[in-house]
């Protein structure tokens, strides 16, 4: 049987994988940030038609996406640690977590609407 | 009853405000007061920034005539502050997960590496871009 004493339904559930998590999506930001800086330094874009034409490629579009996803996920694990430390109410630190879902998630859909229209 | 009084001291409640910190305790806590506001406001700024450079020759205009505001671009610069520190401790914190740097002077020495290294940059970066 496992324990399930102290642990509560806002918890960090208890595992390796956000920890991971927290890692492996800090390295593939990383990794998009030197690109960015790579492409932008190549290209250096000075009009809107050029910025527009490096955003236009669809690699470009879905590294850019896997980034904004990485830095959805990176922000909640994160900002959860942060409210597990200082938000002790499970209602509030609750209510909080939902809205910091709801808002990674609007970003995302925004981010979507961005980089495809 | 030298282990009694010992155990009677703890847990021991340090005055955060009172005891001086170490410096990878600052880097650390820089870490976490850069990362808060990288979410909130750092992330809606960023995709605001990213439509009005891709939506339109006119919100791309705006855009251009709003990084000239002296506010704004000090403002630019000190979230580009916040990401590089973020980046380097974050850097900092994968080396001490592989157990590089873990002595006390190695952990020490990093710290100011990181700050040195982000505070470079953001220089960098304003010079570059101004």
């Amino acid at each position: 049987m496992v324990k399930q004493n102290g642990r509560i339904v806002t918890g960090a559930h208890y595992g390796l994988k956000d920890w991971l998590v927290q890692r492996v999506t800090a390295v593939l930001m990383t990794a998009y940030i030197i690109l960015f800086a790579v492409v932008v330094w190549i290209s250096s874009p000075l009009d809107q038609a050029k910025w527009v034409a490096i955003f236009g490629h669809q690699w470009m579009r879905i590294a850019s996406f896997l980034f904004l996803v990485s830095l959805m996920w990176h922000a909640w694990v994160g900002v959860r640690n942060v409210l597990m430390d200082y938000i002790k109410p499970v209602s509030v630190r609750l209510a909080l977590q939902i809205l910091v879902i709801v808002s990674l998630l609007v970003y995302l859909v925004w981010a979507v609407e961005i980089l495809w229209s | 009853m030298e282990a009694k009084l010992l155990k009677k001291q703890r847990p021991k409640h340090l005055n955060l405000f009172k005891i001086s910190q170490p410096l990878p305790a600052i880097v650390s806590i820089m870490h976490r007061i850069s990362g808060v506001l990288l979410f909130f406001p750092g992330i809606p700024l960023l995709l605001y920034g990213l439509q009005m450079l891709l939506e339109s020759a006119d919100s791309f205009e705006a855009l251009h005539t709003l990084i000239q505001n002296p506010l704004v671009k000090g403002l630019i610069l000190m979230f580009v502050w916040f990401g590089l520190h973020h980046l380097c401790a974050g850097i900092r914190y994968l080396a001490l997960d592989l157990h590089y740097g873990i002595a006390l002077a190695h952990a020490r020495a990093s710290s100011k590496w990181v700050l040195a290294v982000s505070v470079t940059l953001t220089l960098a970066v304003g010079i570059t871009l101004w």
